[in-house]
């Protein structure tokens, strides 16, 4: 534990008092049931969005951005505090989950990348969790080969106008913005033709169609691009230099991916000691099945092997975490851990474990089968498994690439 | 694949055809999607009837072909590629060999003929709890004037809503726990103080919890004999597993196909994405795998067919491997698909959660790993 200075300890104080005046208590925990869906149901709505507006207003969904673009302007220590003193009594944060891709994607790379103009107009309405974010990057030839995506944009004069089709677009369907990646030259080598535009989703030129998702819901989309317009002012960098700039988002995109997110502020029941209530255990308080006991104990040892990593590169660090080639790393290892927790949860619940919905199951029970299915998706999206690795090697071990491509 | 004879080289051809042409995947998809409460569709199952596949392991005298067990697994592969659904295991397969095994000449003749014919739907009721634990089996059926009362609850069964008779594991004498004191009933699933709650489970197949409260039966719907039941349930369960394990390699042997098929097809980087050979690497561990795992098949039904001492070994050994081999090729299947594989339309997810729910049926690995240490005394 690092100490404390005085004025870290009061920032810690005025946290708390700010937090008891602003946090409606009944929202206590409640962040991952009111935010399930990407949107407020149920009876707390009001008080959910109350939470939002104050939470925003303060900056403090986005406690690192600079406060004259709508964000807290905090260092890292004073966002440490907030994040724990929110831990602390169970608030959360509902801006990052409205935002879509926003607040951990979209948003970092303007700061980097926009014009005055562009942060000033788009960074504020995000701090506030009004305007939703997706990312239109894959195409049906265009996954893990990203670089060889053909939706193109043309040049006609005050605008850019779309043609083409993206594919699983989280997200599309509720979104205002998207931020895509667009052929602006064709004959250049792929990755240099490239261009990162944001356009307005709700327009005549762009229709979402929600593909279904073997957990059941529809969170992604289809989407298709029919002479879609783009206003000039909204190309993020230069012209065809947008394969940097979404590169660089995807390292975002996996840098807030590599830890366990926490938007949920309640805490759950620790693994083991569910395996008991389902399994039972000996006099000693050793599970009742050897094999599944110690496979457990593996699963432990990897989840804190993960979390001391991440505390080792952030110290490292001194705290300042670059997103960087180890966030690659990061993203397998928590990929792992959390993949391999639903496989044991699922088990451990034996029979329990097989619910799809109706009487003879509880309401923990069929989350549990829903976040294994749609926790599959996590060695897939954000650059898959096999491509972290091939980051890895390459870039960190500076293997030559035909080891890893044949 | 074993030396099959040429009978059983027909049967596999004909169950490869049908199940093809009649019971695809597409068969099992509308199914799910028409939310049929039994799991399965009716003329599926007279199909499967038609051909005579409920007479597999019954003699002949009593209306079946009696070709064994390993035949019946090569039907079981072949429906498990496709993921047809039917009550072919529970019924003619576990159904028939509770009967064969502790069934008295009366409830031989009495049963088996419409375990053929398809008129009764019989199924093994045994787990009580979250787990498959056949040592801890607490029903009790308390002595009656003239029979037993039966109170409890079986938990998951197979088939559970479909079933019109109940091969019910229960406890007549001692407490959960004890090896002694188990007796098995036969008895229809019709009978006063039975209630069925019918499940609604990811594979969207037909399982039901079944409460037994005061169900009165008479001594005749014994199965096997009183209070001595431990050996002929774990006998029946065996062949259970057994069978699920064809069924399970038949699942995991289509999810290698259609895996290897989109290595050849799916285009990244300007080549097939089977050409990077961290893909190919993992295709070649998986086939590796399927070989390794169709041997423990194949041995385990040989074994009870030939009635080896080592019949339980190996039984475990083929539930367990056939469950590795399908939990990891299941897992497999997702990832090399990458998007497409995420989504409801494509078929992965089927044999996803197929493969979790097989995987805990009759025991999961753990089980069977704790049983083989078992039955190797250490
Ligand atoms: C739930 C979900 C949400 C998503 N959300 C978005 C979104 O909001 N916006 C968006 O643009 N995209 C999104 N995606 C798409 C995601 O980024 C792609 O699915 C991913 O990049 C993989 O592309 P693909 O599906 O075409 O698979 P492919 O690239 O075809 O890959 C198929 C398989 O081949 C492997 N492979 C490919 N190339 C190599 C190689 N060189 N070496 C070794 N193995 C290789 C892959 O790892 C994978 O296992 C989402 C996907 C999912 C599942
Ligand atoms: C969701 C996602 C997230 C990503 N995140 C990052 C990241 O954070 N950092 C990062 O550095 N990269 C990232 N990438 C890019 C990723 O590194 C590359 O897609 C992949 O690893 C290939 O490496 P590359 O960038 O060198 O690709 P490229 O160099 O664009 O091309 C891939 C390879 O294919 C070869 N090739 C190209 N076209 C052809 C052709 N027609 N025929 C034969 N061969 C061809 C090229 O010579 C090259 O060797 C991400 C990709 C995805 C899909």
């Amino acid at each position: 534990m690092v100490e404390l200075s005085d004025e870290q300890e009061a920032f810690r104080q005025s946290v708390r008092t700010w937090l008891d005046e602003n946090f409606p208590p009944r929202l206590k925990g409640k962040g991952a049931e009111l935010l399930g869906y990407g949107e407020y149901t149920g009876p707390l709505q009001d008080d959910a969005s109350l939470w939002q507006q104050r939470l925003g207003g303060k900056g403090w969904g986005t406690p690192t951005w600079p406060s004259q673009y709508g964000g807290g302007g905090l260092d890292h220590i004073q966002t440490k505090i907030l994040h724990e003193e929110m831990n602390r009594i169970g608030a959360f944060n509902p801006i990052i989950v409205l935002a879509g891709m926003g607040v951990t994607m979209v948003g970092p790379t303007i700061l980097e990348y926009g014009t005055e103009d562009q942060k000033i107009r788009h960074l504020p309405p995000m701090c506030r969790g009004e305007i939703r974010w997706c990312l239109g990057y894959s195409e049906p030839n265009a996954g893990s080969d990203l670089a060889s995506l053909a939706t193109k944009a043309e040049d006609q004069g005050d605008s850019w106008v779309v043609n083409g089709q993206k594919v699983w677009t989280s997200g599309a369907d509720i979104s205002q913005w998207c931020g895509a990646l667009v052929r602006t030259d064709s004959k250049a080598k792929k990755r240099n033709g490239i261009s990162f535009l944001m356009l307005k989703m709700d327009q005549p030129g762009i229709e979402t169609r929600p593909i279904k998702l073997i957990a059941g819901a529809s969170p992604f989309c289809e989407t298709f691009f029919t002479d879609a317009r783009a206003d000039k002012t909204d190309m993020l960098g230069n012209l065809n230099d947008g394969w940097s700039v979404g590169k660089r988002l995807l390292q975002h995109e996996r840098a807030s991916q590599t830890g366990v997110r926490n938007t949920g502020g309640g805490k759950s029941e620790a693994l083991q000691d569910m395996a008991k209530r389902y399994v039972g255990a000996d006099a000693e308080g050793r599970l009742d099945d050897a094999d599944l006991r110690l496979r457990l104990a593996n699963h432990l040892m990897d989840a804190q092997a993960h979390g001391l990593t991440i505390s080792r590169i952030a110290a490292e660090a001194r705290g300042n975490v670059e997103v960087s080639a180890s966030a690659s790393i990061l993203k397998n290892s928590a990929t792992h851990v959390a993949q391999t927790q639903s496989e044991l949860t699922l088990e451990l619940m034996g029979h329990s474990g097989l619910g799809w919905e109706g009487e003879g199951f509880n309401d923990a029970e069929l989350a549990t089968v829903r976040n294994w299915l749609s926790g599959k998706a996590m060695s897939i999206y954000g650059g898959s498994f096999e491509v972290q690795n091939n980051i890895i090697s390459k870039n960190i071990l500076g293997l030559p690439e035909n080891t890893q491509k044949g | 694949m074993a030396a099959l004879t040429e009978e059983q080289t027909m049967i596999k051809d004909q169950a490869q055809a049908w199940v093809t042409e009649q019971a695809p995947v597409a068969k099992f998809r509308a199914m799910r999607d028409s939310g049929v409460e039994q799991g399965f569709q009716v003329e599926t199952w007279q199909a499967m009837v038609d051909m005579g596949w409920t007479g597999i392991i019954v003699p002949e005298q009593y209306g079946g072909s009696d070709l064994g067990y390993l035949t019946f697994g090569i039907v079981l592969e072949e429906t498990g590629k496709h993921l047809t659904a039917s009550p072919l295991l529970a019924s003619a397969l576990v159904g028939a060999s509770a009967l064969l095994l502790g069934g008295t000449e009366a409830q031989k003749q009495a049963w088996l003929p419409k375990v053929v014919d398809g008129s009764e739907i019989l199924t093994l009721a045994v787990d009580e709890g979250p787990r498959h634990a056949p040592n801890v089996i607490a029903l009790r059926a308390e002595k009656t004037a003239d029979g037993f009362s039966l109170t409890g609850r079986k938990t998951m069964v197979l088939e559970g809503g479909a079933a019109t008779t109940l091969i019910v594991a229960t406890r007549t004498s001692g407490s959960a726990g004890d090896a002694g004191g188990i007796t098995v009933f036969l008895l229809p699933a019709d009978t006063a103080g039975i209630s069925r709650q019918v499940l609604k489970t990811a594979d969207s197949r037909g399982y039901a919890n079944i409460d037994f409260e005061g169900v009165i039966v008479g001594e005749d719907a014994i199965l096997g004999e009183l209070d001595q039941g431990a050996g002929l349930l774990t006998d029946i369960l065996d062949r259970g597993r057994a069978g699920l394990a064809a069924e399970m390699l038949g699942t995991a042997a289509q999810a290698f196909a259609m895996n290897l098929d989109y290595l050849k097809t799916r285009v990244q980087f300007g080549q097939v994405i089977g050409a990077f050979q961290a893909l190919g690497h993992r295709a070649a561990i998986l086939f590796s795998e399927m070989e390794l795992a169709r041997s423990c098949v194949e041995a385990a039904l040989q074994g009870i067919d030939g009635e080896v001492p080592s019949q339980a070994q190996l039984c475990s050994l083929s539930k367990c491997q056939a469950g590795a081999f399908l939990h990891h090729m299941s897992n497999e299947l997702i990832q090399i698909h990458g998007g497409i594989g995420m989504t409801d339309d494509f078929d992965a997810g089927f044999y996803l959660k197929r493969a979790r729910a097989v995987e805990g049926a009759y025991g999961n690995q753990a089980f069977h790993r704790n049983r083989y240490a078992q039955l190797l005394n250490f």
